[in-house]
Formats: structure tokens, C-alpha cells, sequence
């Protein structure tokens, strides 16, 4: 954080980039990318519960590699009374 | 003899191919290392002006190319560096007038007779970048601490990964280490966190490589500009010496960093 609270500009700079060589590296669009992880979590939920709100996927790179990565908490099973 | 071909490419235009290809090749040359400069950006030819020649043109590539000369007679000699010769562009053509396999033969014949062949590639990744890289060994990639300069390099740097290029490095061009403080630039780390390839170099912005260029004698021959000892250090790289980086500020810290995050300490 710079003057005034602001983000210095090598800051969004960083950000910016990061972003865009994710999408120029994987062709995938921002668009494409939700609806790729409204998919996948359709999927996940058919099978099991899970915590909607905690879901985080991201696409990460580790030098010129990409990978998606997502931590998907799943809720804990209710017991079923009566 | 059999020379290894070093590619300087970027993507993106004017961030510093020309000045990086005539500045290594000046101190490659000095070190009484045998270099030829091609210059691969056929019709908008400069390598010969940044390296002081362009009175001294008879015969260019696509004259080799098209048989109205022998290489020899296109190999023009550096009127300071006797080990060093440029085959310049034509200007009055255009980047169809070479393919791929021209310039692999164009390299196949230096080979045994010098120790590196340096190609100026335009900027793009078309054609003339198809040309450039086809023979080369290896690929040095220049980019500035700027947006659109990196995003371009990763662009050239994914093709390169796609044509299994290998020991691709990277040179960081005109970096302001005082912008660099104030968090206004995109520091070294950052570059190389983004493009994720080794670092080969890193050259400060310098007014002596503008004052060199106006004269035609690239700055690697003054000894007292700091990019002109930036492109020296970088030679010496290319020649397998281990070097360190230039201290910026003279402050250790992100120098030493740097240094272990490339694997030179």
C-alpha cells in the first residue's frame, strides 16, 4: 500500500499480469473458467454435500506450468434420526 | 570450429533486440571471439546502423539467398573488431523473400568457420520470427519491466516451449532501479517470477546507449556506461563464465536474492 492507501502501480502491475498470462497461457477466458467450475462443483455435488460458500478454485502457476487447483470443503454428513 | 546460434527475440518491437544482438556480438568480438551478426528483419533493416555499417552494404541476405552473390561477399567487417561481421537485411524486400530452411542453410555454412552467430529477429511472431529461430541453438529473449513487453515475451517464450527450444534465458532491459524502489516498476523478481525462465541478464536504463547509437559505435565499447558493462557481463555468460549481476543500487539484498533464485550463487 502506497500514499493514500492506493496500491502502488508495479503492485496492480504484478496482479494484472498474472491474470492475463494465465489466459493467454491456457486460452481459457474468464467466462470459460466459471463456467468450467460451475461444472465441476455441479458434478462434486451430485455425489456429496458441499460447503458452496468455501469453494476456491483458481488456476496457479509454478514457473511456466499451470495447474487448477480446488480446495472444495465437502459438509459433514447429517445423521439421519428416527 | 562449430558456432552456436544464439536468437534475440521479444515479441513485442522496442524493447532493445538490435542494441542487445550489436552489444553482445561488440563484446563477444573484443574478447577475440570469431561472431557474425545477421540481421533477421528483412525490410526494416537496423543492425547496420546501430552498428555504425550501413555505408559499407554491397550485398545483403536475400542476395545470398537468391545466388547473386557468395556469402563471403554479404559478410561486411566491423571497421574496429576484426573477428566481427554483419550479413545485413534487404531493405527493399520483404520477410517472404526468406524461409526457415534458408536460414538453417545460411547458419549450416557459418558454422565451422566463427564461434557465434548472432540473428536479430524481428518483432512479431510471424514469419520473420519463424525465420530467426529455425537455426538457432539458442533463443535470448528481451523484454522491459513493462506490461505489454512481458506479456509479449511469455507469448514468444510459449511458442519457443512449443517448438522445443531449449536453454531459452532471459534478458531484463532497461530497468530504472530507482522506479524500482518507489514499487512504480516491475522489479527483476517479479519478471522472473511472471516468465518463469532463467535470467541471463539484466541492462539499467542508460543515456549512453542513445548517445552510442546516434554514433554507430554500440555502448559495450565505452567502459564506463553501466549498460554497456551489463551487455559485457553478458558475453561473458553466453561464453559459459559465471558472472554476477550488476548491484543496481549498489545495496546488496535483492541482488543476493536474485542471484540464488537463478541458481548463480
Amino acid at each position: 500500500m502506497g500514499w493514500f492507501g492506493s496500491k502502488r502501480s508495479a503492485d496492480s502491475a504484478k496482479e494484472r499480469l498474472q491474470l492475463v498470462l494465465i489466459h493467454d497461457r491456457t486460452d481459457l477466458t474468464p467466462t470459460e473458467l466459471s463456467s468450467l467450475k460451475d461444472e465441476i462443483l455441479e458434478v462434486i455435488s451430485r455425489h456429496v454435500d458441499i460447503d458452496s460458500n468455501a469453494v476456491q478454485i483458481a488456476v496457479e502457476h509454478d514457473g511456466r506450468q499451470q495447474r487448477l487447483v480446488a480446495d472444495i470443503p465437502l459438509k459433514s454428513q447429517r445423521r439421519r434420526t428416527g | 570450429m562449430t558456432a552456436q546460434v544464439i536468437t534475440v527475440s521479444s515479441g513485442k518491437g522496442g524493447v532493445g533486440k538490435t542494441t542487445t544482438v550489436a552489444n553482445i556480438a561488440v563484446a563477444l568480438a573484443a574478447d577475440q571471439v570469431k561472431v557474425v551478426c545477421l540481421d533477421g528483419d528483412i525490410g526494416l533493416r537496423n543492425l547496420d546502423v546501430i552498428m555504425g555499417l550501413e555505408n559499407r552494404i554491397v550485398y545483403d541476405i536475400v542476395d545470398v539467398i537468391e545466388g547473386r552473390c557468395k556469402l563471403r561477399q554479404a559478410m561486411i567487417r566491423d571497421k574496429h573488431l576484426p573477428e566481427l561481421y554483419l550479413i545485413p537485411a534487404a531493405q527493399t524486400r520483404d520477410k517472404n523473400a526468406v524461409s526457415p530452411s534458408d536460414m538453417m542453410r545460411i547458419c549450416n555454412e557459418l558454422r565451422p568457420e566463427v564461434d557465434f552467430i548472432l540473428i536479430d529477429s524481428p518483432a512479431g511472431i510471424e514469419r520473420g520470427f519463424r525465420n530467426a529461430i529455425a537455426p538457432a541453438d539458442r533463443v535470448l529473449v528481451v523484454t522491459n519491466p513493462e506490461v505489454s513487453a512481458v506479456r509479449d515475451a511469455d507469448r514468444v517464450i510459449g511458442i519457443l516451449e512449443a517448438e522445443e527450444k531449449r536453454s531459452t534465458a532471459l534478458i531484463i532491459n532497461r530497468l530504472n532501479q530507482m522506479l524500482v524502489k518507489q514499487h512504480d516498476m516491475l522489479s527483476p523478481e517479479d519478471v522472473l517470477d511472471l516468465l518463469g525462465i532463467p535470467l541471463i541478464g539484466i541492462v539499467p536504463e542508460d543515456e549512453s546507449v542513445i548517445v552510442s547509437s546516434n554514433r554507430g559505435t554500440p555502448v559495450a565499447q565505452d567502459p564506463k556506461s553501466r549498460a554497456g558493462q551489463a551487455f559485457r557481463n553478458i558475453a561473458k555468460r553466453i561464453k559459459g563464465e559465471e558472472v554476477p549481476f550488476l548491484d543496481m543500487d549498489k545495496q546488496a539484498g535483492l541482488w543476493d536474492r536474485l542471484q540464488k533464485m537463478t541458481g548463480r550463487r
